[in-house]
């Protein structure tokens, strides 16, 4: 193995953005084919990015949109503001 | 960038929002505004909404303050609407207005700016992951476990402001490194180094708990379901 362990957390956010140079890639490839714990790293950074990306963990207040529209249709209607 | 599959194979994050109208048409959305038909305003914010509301939640992390806080924001954009000169992209221009609003709001409730991050090498610092022997990966179905929903928020909770807005502006938008610099007013290295951090931080904070997490409803169905994924990672 080329890297190091510690090596590779610290490319691990711009891996997984494929924002690595092609030689780095193939060298952190190799590490965690071979290395169970930063595969481990790598897999759960991924997943938990997953998880944390699916409209099902941050959803908006149920009512959200109409309470928003209301407030601004009632400011609008209040001002009589120009844009 | 956002891939649609990772490195590893497996499905990639949060789809980048979508912008509802093209350039041109936002810029003749808003010159139709300014024209004096103000309620084209509505349509116009109508694709942002789940966004800004996320902005602002991750700095405020309340429910009922963050939806004050886009209100407000969003008046405030229709006010300063003439002053968009679609140097930036809309929906960039309005997230800057709320994590304004959201930041003011924050700093007025704790009576303290918003603590500067000594920011540096990436490499520096206590940002190390937790070791794990392995990890078994946790299908997305599982999001309708509110067990699993809780401990995101309550990770997403313990990290800084900062981080948590990269990491919901990038990861949980699907905005660019470009846009969520130019939204959140710091360099593009430095999205870097705090998304950086913000990642592995989530990774500290769940690792050894998820680690353990057991899919509902089977019983060694995790073999299963990874034998399943032919070439998976």
């Amino acid at each position: 193995m080329k890297l190091d362990c510690k090596h590779v957390w610290a490319q691990v956010s711009d891996y997984i953005d494929g924002e690595v140079a092609p030689e780095l890639r193939r060298e952190i490839e190799e590490h965690l084919a071979q290395c169970r714990h930063c595969a481990a790293i790598y897999d759960s950074t991924h997943n938990i990015l997953v998880l944390i990306g699916d409209e099902r963990t941050f959803q908006v207040p149920v009512g959200f949109g109409e309470r928003l529209h209301g407030r601004l249709q009632a400011w609008m209607d209040a001002a009589g503001a120009d844009a | 960038m956002i891939p649609t599959e990772g490195q590893g194979g497996e499905p990639r994050m949060a789809p980048a929002e979508s912008a509802a109208f093209s350039a041109a048409r936002e810029r003749e959305l808003i010159d139709r505004i300014l024209g004096g038909e103000r309620e084209l305003f509505h349509q116009l914010i109508q694709p942002y909404e789940r966004g800004l509301y996320l902005a602002a939640y991750s700095v405020l992390m309340k429910q009922e303050d963050a939806e004050d806080a886009v209100q407000d924001a969003v008046i405030k954009a229709f006010q300063g609407l003439k002053n968009f000169r679609g140097e930036a992209r809309l929906r960039t221009w309005l997230t800057v207005i709320v994590l304004n609003e959201a930041r003011s709001r924050w700093r007025k409730a704790r009576g303290e700016p918003l603590e500067p991050l000594a920011e540096g090498d990436p490499e520096s610092g206590d940002y190390t992951p937790a070791v794990l022997a392995d990890w078994r990966f946790i299908p997305s179905r599982e999001l309708d476990r509110q067990e699993l929903r809780r401990a995101l928020h309550g990770a997403m909770a313990q990290l800084s402001p900062e981080h948590r807005e990269v990491l919901i502006l990038r990861d949980v938008r699907g905005l660019s490194v470009a846009e969520t610099a130019a939204a959140t007013g710091v360099s593009e290295g430095l999205v870097k180094v705090r998304l950086f951090r913000a990642r592995l931080s989530m990774q500290k904070l769940l690792g050894p708990e998820l680690g353990s997490w057991k899919a509902a409803g089977s019983q060694g169905g995790w073999k299963a379901w990874l034998l399943g994924k032919a070439g998976g990672r």
